[in-house]
């Protein structure tokens, strides 16, 4: 598959390159599909295909819900309605009203500013948590990918066999041997996703490792981390980012699982799971307490898998 | 039988590394626990009295063959939250765990499967977009926030169930099935999700497969090729979905074990984690790997079994 003269090549070589460099303006379309910056390109398409087809109503509704609770949870940091440590017995177990959204808990405290804070920390973690994972998954793919051999098999066994595992279990042994801090949770869930990703990119090296780009770029003299991270990668992203989508969804769903079981973030910082634990007891008298925080988790969730499905849809298949 | 074979040899090794690591993992944890056993006040004497007797001044190596040895025989070392033989701890609760994940995983395939596949058969927009949507919810709403809604509304308004008052099978059979129901829904509803999407894709593509055209023109009604021929080929296509709602199940029950009040062996291990009682924990994890491996083997097999084209390729 020597062909560095040939002139065709070099002209693959060039179109897939280009289709890997994308990734770019793959982001700012999505951004754009969001913003309903498409929409005329939609209307063409709307004759024969409703937005769910093409996932372009998942997407908008997706972005609409997951940017309230983002700005939810930045606005936090500079202002909240009211005080999220401050006890107030005069005020508790409120109903909703105009100055408390979600109403006062048992010890007079406002659910909705905790929320707020409960936000950022989630997705704090959650974030940190999927980057991690998804930086270290990048390096195993690439080398697994493309060395082959005894490393890839070690590594995909190992992979297989964390992956069997009920994710929690992982995240509770993690949790229980790394001596909890305020921290440990996030080195606990990253390993629940390094499996999945891994796979990912590991298929995405392995399907252009011997493309014809690839091929002249090194019969050019590429060297082989050159060739991974600035011709292999780009390509790959599209296949990646989808999966990082959901799984910032899953993280956060063992995050407040973690938390629920008093295992995640530590008190006194508000956290969705923990707000739910404390207000379990306290249900029957005041419902809003678990509600507002239960509901804050489906909301980002329902919208992460919407961006999810909604990517998959326009651009996996 | 070749393959068999493979297959449990195979299954012995992965049970061989995992017991390793984990023994491993939870030896290099900081923290020894025969300090932890007598607190601050013990002398050193005391100290390596409660070391000899635990084992722990013997080289690793040691005390794994000593671990593995006396777990084949049922012995599993001693709690140290407790102070009693993990072995003792288990008893009972591993049934509790056991019915709740069948109880699961029952209600996930009985309501999972039909459900896929009356769904493929309905394909118009609207319908389409109402079960996308549904389904996106279904795997989007966490267990113990389910739970807490159940316990809220069934428990607490409707009085269908009393919460917290957890009664044993010997005592009251019909009231700890009526206990049971509603973890039992909240573990099952987002695999049965994740089911009933799976099923309708591989419905909706055995039915422009050419065997359907076929049937159809050799004159079968409609129910018949789906429910003899389709549904047949397609719950073959999901078979290898089952490890991963068991495991699904089990990351369910840790939790929701937790919220209802359930004395399983979820609830344990969470209790164990929290107090680092690590001989137990260790314990739960080979425990549970144990099961995973063995529901995974059993599907190897079971796909094997019913896929003679599986066969034929090997």
């Amino acid at each position: 598959m020597i062909n560095a003269g040939n002139p065709k090549a070099a002209e693959t070589s060039v179109l897939q390159t280009d289709a890997g460099r994308g990734a770019g303006r793959l982001f700012r379309r999505i951004l754009a599909a969001g913003k309903g910056g498409e929409r005329e390109v939609m209307k063409k398409e709307t004759l024969t295909v409703s937005g769910w087809t093409t996932g372009d109503t998942e997407l908008r509704i997706g972005f609409i819900i997951v940017g309230i609770v983002l700005a939810l949870g930045i606005v936090s940091v500079f202002y909240t309605p009211h005080d999220v440590y401050e006890m107030n017995t005069s005020l508790r177990s409120q109903a909703p009203s105009l100055t408390h959204f979600f109403g006062t808990d048992n010890f007079g405290r406002d659910v909705f500013s905790r929320a707020m804070v409960g936000a950022r920390f989630t997705l704090l973690v959650s974030a940190s948590t999927i980057l991690l994972a998804t930086g270290i998954s990048i390096l195993l793919g690439l080398a697994c990918g493309y060395i082959g051999g005894m490393v890839d098999e070690v590594v995909m066994r190992i992979m297989d066999a964390v992956n069997s595992f009920p994710s929690i279990l992982i995240a509770l042994v993690m949790v229980s041997v790394l001596n909890y801090g305020k921290l440990t949770i996030i080195p606990a869930l990253v390993i629940m996703f390094i499996p999945s990703f891994t796979r990912i990119v590991r298929t995405g090296t392995l399907q252009y490792k011997n493309a014809d780009f690839v091929l002249s770029n090194k019969v050019f003299g590429d060297s082989d981390l050159r060739i991974l991270f600035v011709h292999i990668l780009p390509n790959i992203y599209p296949l990646l980012l989808s999966s990082i989508v959901i799984g910032l969804s899953n993280a956060i769903l063992a995050e407040s699982s973690m938390s629920y079981l008093g295992l995640g973030i530590q008190p006194p910082i508000p956290s969705w799971g923990r707000m739910l634990k404390e207000a379990q007891d306290i249900i029957f008298s005041t419902p809003w307490a678990a509600l507002a925080p239960g509901f804050m988790i489906v909301m980002t969730i329902v919208g992460l898998n919407c961006i999810g499905e909604g990517l998959r849809k326009k651009y996996l298949s | 039988m070749r393959y068999f074979v493979r297959k449990v040899g195979i299954l012995v090794l992965t049970l061989f590394v995992i017991s390793i690591v984990t023994f491993w993992l939870f030896h290099i944890v900081p923290g020894d626990p025969a300090a932890m056993m007598l607190g601050t006040s013990a002398s050193q004497e005391q100290l390596e009295d409660l070391r000899k007797e635990l084992g722990l001044d013997r080289p690793m190596t040691e005390q794994y063959t000593d671990w593995v040895g006396g777990a084949l025989h049922g012995d599993f070392g001693t709690s140290i939250m407790y102070r009693k033989p993990v072995a003792n701890l288990l008893k009972g609760k591993l049934s509790i765990t056991l019915i709740l994940g069948a109880l699961a995983l029952a209600l996930v395939i009985v309501i999972g499967i039909p459900l896929g596949v009356f769904t493929a058969g309905r394909k118009h927009a609207v319908s389409e977009q109402i079960l996308n949507f549904l389904n996106i919810l279904g795997i989007s709403v966490p267990g113990f926030f389910l739970s807490i809604l159940l316990i809220w509304v069934f428990g607490l308004i409707l009085h269908w169930f009393a919460p917290g008052r957890f009664v044993t099978m010997e005592r009251d059979p019909a009231g700890f099935f009526r206990y049971m129901i509603f973890p039992a829904i909240a573990i099952a509803i987002p695999q049965t999700c994740i089911l009933c999407k799976y099923i309708r894709t591989a419905v909706i593509e055995e039915v422009r497969a050419d065997y359907v055209r076929t049937a159809r023109s050799k004159g079968s009604t409609k129910n018949r090729i789906m429910y003899v021929h389709v549904l047949k080929n397609a719950i073959v296509s999901v078979v290898p979905l089952i490890g991963m709602i068991v495991s699904g199940i089990f990351s369910g029950s840790i939790v929701i074990e937790q919220v209802f009040g359930i004395p399983g062996i979820g609830r344990l291990l969470i209790a164990s984690v929290t107090s680092r009682d690590y001989p137990t924990v260790q314990t739960l994890v080979m425990y549970i790997a144990i099961v995973i491996l063995i529901v995974n083997f059993i599907v190897d097999i079971l796909i094997q079994i019913l896929d003679p084209r599986i066969r034929i390729a090997r």
